[in-house]
């Protein structure tokens, strides 16, 4: 569903076939993959340098264990594509992008112009994540 | 008192004209009532029994007189003229149009309050000590930390869809007025061996339907670090908790379930990663968040004592004030619990006496307790006599802090769709039924407390006495608790035998007072003498 | 019978199918018989109602009676503050809805 696909990077998308993490895992060169919220972010932390694309699947926007897969791969240096796919809705954007996500692939298509107005809910933040704004506290004290 | 600074207003502000859009949205058919119904309930927009419910979070239980004042008039130009105080340091409105809710967020910003996250699966209002920054028995003022995690918690990208709700309490004296360790996380403000400050961490605590006292997961957490091990905390719970079924979700689950060492494990381990990651506000921050709460004005040189000539104001003034840490000083309550009225509702007119008498006697400071009063927790004891004349006037002056006519209950069939039977109309028949305020006294402190549903927000759990609301074949029925504590000697109640219709249940509370007060030692309270004679007394008198 | 209910959406009425819209007056809902479903599905789709769902009920000499209490309250309004719910001079409100 390429053309419902929303991409806050400058480079072009990967191409690589996506494998299930255990696929990915018995693959030596494999370049993309794709866990479940079950699944354990950390065990792609050995295979970083190589992976392109990571999606991150959300079966329903109520489960949030892919938000913690996401920034726990950007803390461990992770720079490639991490792409949220499945139910996700524009007023979940916003905090995805916070938590490292780069690449959006809704079930159900949001325009672009609406998910660039989600993406700037918020004029300031409170928490330092891994999207490089500097939180409320950093700014208060100059630093 | 905390003020917002123009980053925290810019916050409030943007989340109002968030879900301007999100209710126009809905209104406009663009998404459907399952899409929307977390977002409404992240703005604290429940769809209760017969309209929209609003629960506006009062922040560590702590607001001025302009804030109160205006939940006064929103109650009156929004709803019908009255809030209910809950549980949780929150106010609710019963009456509430969909259409108004952006307005009255709107409104609610204006004077630096909101409805963030008081409901949906994130973190909760932060709750607190209603006596903190007055208490005698204080280590330091608790408040300053819980807004250091006001500000975390708030709109964290990592914790919003988490398996379940998230309610943090932060205490800082050994008296434990806050139910801290009937929470996802309960933290204590301690100080080491070393002099210096900072938190305990209990983790797994709750009520519901599956209450657990949370235990100790780290003894001392450096002060500045707190952010950093909540946020491991949360990980852990986010990534492992339960979600296949909601009735399990909840952090004591995944503790009990682990075990606390396991869960302790797994938290040191994602702290010391956290830590590398440079993510805790610094010193000065916390510094110039407790700037605002140091010095509400208070005289020195005072002397303790005033004119307790007339007995109606000393019976009152004994049972509804407590020590404060400035000789001079008292903490006053005022008790939302009349006999024979709903516990915790106050009228638009009440809320806004109340603010009226915050700016007069007590620095312009209020408080919510978990108990569904107020507190005026600065007031001269030489004030006390006018103060208690004022509230008289307004019915404010009922003397039973801690009795048994000090009922907490849930709004119950009366209002909430996830209730299975009334508590209100239990607790109006329980408090007439021990109307007079001698024989309150004679049986001494009784904590009494009426959920309607097995949610437990009435806290039947941790009553003395606890009464549990249920539906048997379509009609409401009554379980009856002894032996619950929320303070710091924590335990929860047990159920005593098989359950009662609402007369049932009343004469059997009066039973087992009787059992008591026949029974007791020297100084003994009702939950004294039920955990040293046990429960076969009490049922032996009530089921014969 | 099976009759209807639900919430306004923009105000949060309780609301009570009459076979034409819906009424705030539960002595006024019509038994939906089989197409509960689809007046539901019609009607939610419409933005007609909110958080609709179909109960039992019986018809009395006293007008429409929900099977479950958890009804009879929503149709009434609090017990515990008559003068706010839908029958605020009849002081035996309450007793008929337990």
């Amino acid at each position: 569903m390429a053309e419902t696909l929303l991409r806050l990077r400058v480079d072009t998308a990967s191409g690589a076939p996506v494998l299930s993490l255990t696929d990915f895992l018995a693959s030596d060169n494999a370049a993309a993959v794709r866990i479940e919220p079950g699944e354990d972010a950390r065990a792609l932390l050995p295979h970083l340098s190589r992976i392109a694309l990571v999606e991150v699947s959300f079966p329903a926007y109520g489960d949030g264990r892919g938000y913690s897969s996401a920034r726990i791969l950007r803390e461990h240096g992770y720079k490639g594509e991490l792409r949220a796919t499945g139910d996700v809705l524009l007023d979940q954007l916003s905090h995805m992008k916070r938590c490292g996500f780069d690449g959006f692939a809704p079930a159900k298509p949001i325009a672009a112009e609406a998910a660039q107005q989600a993406f700037a809910t918020w004029p300031d933040v409170y928490q330092k994540t891994v999207d490089g704004r500097s939180p409320i506290w950093a700014k208060r004290h100059g630093l | 008192m905390y003020q917002y600074d123009e980053y925290d207003q810019a916050m409030v502000d943007a989340r109002v004209e968030e879900f301007r859009g999100q209710v126009a949205r809905r209104m406009a058919g663009e998404i459907t009532e399952d899409q929307f119904k977390p977002l409404r309930l992240k703005n604290g927009l429940y769809l209760q029994l017969h309209a929209y419910m609003l629960r506006v979070a009062i922040p560590y239980g702590t607001l001025n007189g302009r804030q109160m004042r205006l939940l006064g008039d929103i109650a009156d130009k929004y709803d019908r003229g009255y809030g209910h105080f809950t549980t949780r340091q929150n106010i609710q409105y019963n009456w509430i149009k969909l259409e108004d809710a952006p307005q009255i967020l709107a409104d609610l910003a204006t004077v630096e309050m909101h409805a963030i996250q008081t409901s949906g699966n994130c973190i909760r209002n932060i709750s607190s000590d209603h006596f903190a920054g007055a208490a005698a028995d204080e280590l330091v003022d608790p408040r300053p930390y819980a807004e250091l995690l006001r500000q975390w918690s708030s709109f964290h990208p990592e914790f919003d869809y988490l398996p379940r709700k998230f309610k943090i309490a932060v205490i800082a004296s050994d008296t434990d007025r806050a139910a801290m360790r009937l929470h996802d996380i309960g933290i204590q403000i301690v100080k080491n061996d070393a002099g210096e400050i900072g938190a305990r961490f209990y983790v797994g605590g709750g009520m519901g339907r599956t209450p657990m006292i949370a235990p100790v997961i780290r003894d001392f957490v450096p002060a500045l670090q707190m952010v950093s091990y909540a946020e491991a905390c949360l990980r852990v719970y986010n990534r492992y908790g339960r979600r296949d079924n909601k009735y399990k979700a909840r952090i004591k689950i995944l503790v009990h379930e682990i075990g606390a060492d396991e869960y302790r494990r797994q938290v040191e381990e994602e702290f010391a990663h956290i830590l590398t990651l440079g993510l805790e506000p610094p010193q000065a921050e916390f510094e110039r968040i407790a700037a605002f709460f140091a010095d509400p004005g208070l005289e020195s040189g005072l002397a303790d004592g005033y004119d307790r000539s007339d007995p109606d104001f000393a019976v009152w003034a004994d049972q509804n004030t407590a020590p404060h840490k400035q000789a001079g000083y008292k903490a006053v309550v005022i008790s939302l619990k009349p006999a024979g009225g709903i516990p915790g509702d106050a009228s638009a007119d009440q809320i806004r006496l109340m603010a009226e008498l915050a700016e007069a006697y007590s620095l312009d400071e209020l408080r919510v307790t978990h108990t569904q009063n107020i507190v005026l927790p600065h007031v001269k004891q030489s004030d006390l006599y006018a103060l208690w004349q004022k509230l008289d006037a307004a019915g404010l002056a009922t003397a039973n802090l801690d009795l048994i006519g000090d009922i907490i209950a849930c709004p119950g069939l009366d209002y909430c769709s996830l209730a299975n039977a009334r508590s209100i109309p239990l607790a109006q028949k329980i408090s007439a039924r021990f109307a007079s305020p001698e024989r309150q006294r004679t049986l001494g402190e009784l904590k009494l407390k009426i959920s309607g549903c097995i949610n437990a927000c009435g806290h039947h759990h941790a009553g003395h006495i606890g009464i549990l609301g249920v539906d048997k074949k379509g009609t409401e029925n009554y379980q009856l608790l002894f032996g619950g504590s929320e303070a710091a000697d924590t335990s929860l109640a047990q159920i005593v035998g098989p359950g009662f219709n609402e007369d049932g249940i009343v004469d059997a509370i009066e039973t087992a007072t009787e059992v008591y007060l026949k029974a007791r030692a020297e100084g003994e309270r009702f939950i004294d003498t039920y955990r040293r004679i046990g429960a076969a007394p009490f049922k032996e008198a009530i089921y014969g | 019978m099976k009759i209807l209910t639900g919430n306004d959406l923009a105000s949060g009425d309780v609301v009570w199918w009459d076979g034409k819209g819906w009424s705030r007056d539960v002595n006024d809902a019509v038994d939906a018989g089989d197409s509960a479903d689809a007046i539901l599905a019609a009607e939610e789709a419409a933005q007609r109602v909110n958080a609709g769902y179909a109960i039992a009920a019986t018809k009395t000499a006293e007008g429409v009676r929900p099977a479950h209490i958890k009804d009879r309250i929503r149709a009434l309004g609090p017990t515990v503050r008559l003068d706010l719910s839908l029958r605020p001079g009849d002081p035996d409100a309450a007793s008929r809805v337990i």
